[in-house]
């Protein structure tokens, strides 16, 4: 290890890390909202539910960077604009949620829905009140692992050039140089157990009524 | 990209796109053929006896965290200079596939192995079945469809990470991404991508199908 080097790199390090965070939050965030209302509908009719989960896991075959390549031909972007990334990954947390969260609302028991019908609840409020929060330890777990995959995935996109840690791996490779490349994979796991952190954190904020929080 | 594809040129020899796929295959093949040697003992193992599920849980989140790529470019400059000519990149990637591929086989048979209904394993052990027997004959044949699951997953991530693994010069079809990449052909990239994700489709669905005629149709009413 070379640790004048990464003093006198830290900054751009320091970018670079600013740039994988992004990079795997948003996808996440962008999925999570979409995969909300998509899996409502697939835990609701049995119609959405097997093409749903079925293109869900179509998608998901998919690798990485075959789509990282093909997304400039489908949004007219440049191969180097970090929006192929952002889509890319959306598509990936997507495919995983949607699944997530239809289990995560299939997971709630039947007599809770009836107490909450028989209470005046109409469909809307039942989902949002009732429904979804109870549904938070499953979809968590799922977010969890998109969360974290992400971060991962993230670095493969190095190979055709958009800014983030992966460049570390790929300049480590060219000058024959481990200091970026530990650096690099160092920095991706904090900010992988960061990011997973906080998903734990907020599970067990908002599920109050699990004894010792909301592992598995 | 339609030009590209219909170029005959693009198809034969050591380059073409049947060497490709075919060095893709085997390079999957072997990784695939490691992480089952490793994962199925182990997760076979947990599962039958209960123990190590903590460890099991927590190597499996702690790995999928993990770089691929940054994993591939560190073993290759380690251990680059130990191994004489292609080995020198190509140990380093088989090593990287069988790590990333091990944890959801291992998980997956432990959790299948697990889930087993415990009345089949008690009227097994009624029958007089010894311990190795109700493992073989009951509890591995019930898990089945969650194993194949996790060889599914797994081959999935393999075939992913072996496209990676041209960037390190390893064969098959990241190839086309990589060099096109290098050459600005975007063409050949795109071809490359079109390639892997039909290789991945196939590769899934002829696990499906296996899956269907291996796992007892009595675990799936089907019968």
């Amino acid at each position: 290890m070379r640790f004048d080097w990464l003093y006198r790199e830290s900054g751009r390090i320091a970018e670079l890390f600013l740039w994988h965070l992004w990079l795997s939050v948003i996808p996440v965030v962008i999925g999570l909202l979409l995969a909300l209302p998509l899996g409502w509908l697939a835990h609701r009719a049995g119609f959405f539910r097997s093409t749903m989960l079925g293109a869900a896991g179509l998608l998901y075959t998919i690798p990485s960077l075959a789509l990282f390549v093909l997304l400039p031909l489908a949004l007219g972007t440049r191969i180097l604009d970090p929006l192929n990334v952002v889509v890319a990954l959306t598509i990936y947390a997507l495919a995983l949620l949607i699944r997530t969260v239809t289990d995560g609302l299939d997971s709630v028991q039947p007599d809770v829905i009836q107490a909450a019908n028989a209470m005046g609840y109409r469909t809307l409020p039942r989902l949002l009140f009732v429904e979804l929060p109870l549904a938070v330890p499953v979809i968590a777990a799922g977010l969890r692992v998109a969360v974290v995959s992400n971060v991962s995935i993230v670095s493969v996109a190095a190979l055709v050039g958009t800014p983030q840690l992966g460049l570390l791996f790929t300049q480590g490779l060219q000058l024959r140089f481990l200091t970026p490349i530990i650096a690099g994979i160092v920095l991706c796991v904090l900010l992988a157990a960061l990011l997973d952190g906080i998903v734990l954190f907020a599970t067990k904020r908002l599920t109050p009524w699990q004894p010792g929080g909301a592992e598995r | 990209m339609i030009a590209w594809f219909s170029d005959p040129a693009h198809w034969t020899g050591t380059d073409g796109v049947f060497a490709l796929v075919i060095q893709h295959l085997i390079y999957s093949g072997v990784a695939l053929f490691f992480s089952c040697l490793i994962g199925l003992p182990i997760g076979l193992y947990v599962g039958h006896t209960g123990r190590g599920v903590v460890v099991i849980a927590g190597l499996a989140n702690a790995l999928r965290a993990l770089p691929s790529l940054g994993l591939i470019v560190l073993l290759v400059i380690l251990f680059g200079p130990v191994f004489a000519s292609d080995m020198a990149f190509i140990v380093p990637s088989i090593i990287v596939l069988v790590l990333l591929a091990v944890p959801p086989i291992m998980s997956a048979t432990y959790a299948g192995v697990a889930a087993v209904d415990p009345a089949a394993v008690d009227a097994a052990r009624g029958m007089g079945k010894r311990p190795l027997d109700i493992l073989f004959d009951v509890e591995l044949p019930c898990a089945l469809p969650l194993i194949f699951s996790g060889l599914r997953s797994a081959t999935l991530q393999i075939i992913s990470t072996a496209t990676i693994a041209a960037y390190v010069s390893l064969g098959g079809l990241g190839r086309l991404i990589i060099d096109g990449r290098a050459q600005n052909d975007y063409y050949q990239m795109a071809a490359g991508a079109v390639l892997v994700g039909a290789l991945a489709l196939m590769v899934d669905l002829v696990i499906g199908i296996i899956s269907r005629l291996t796992v007892s149709p009595g675990l799936t009413r089907r019968a």
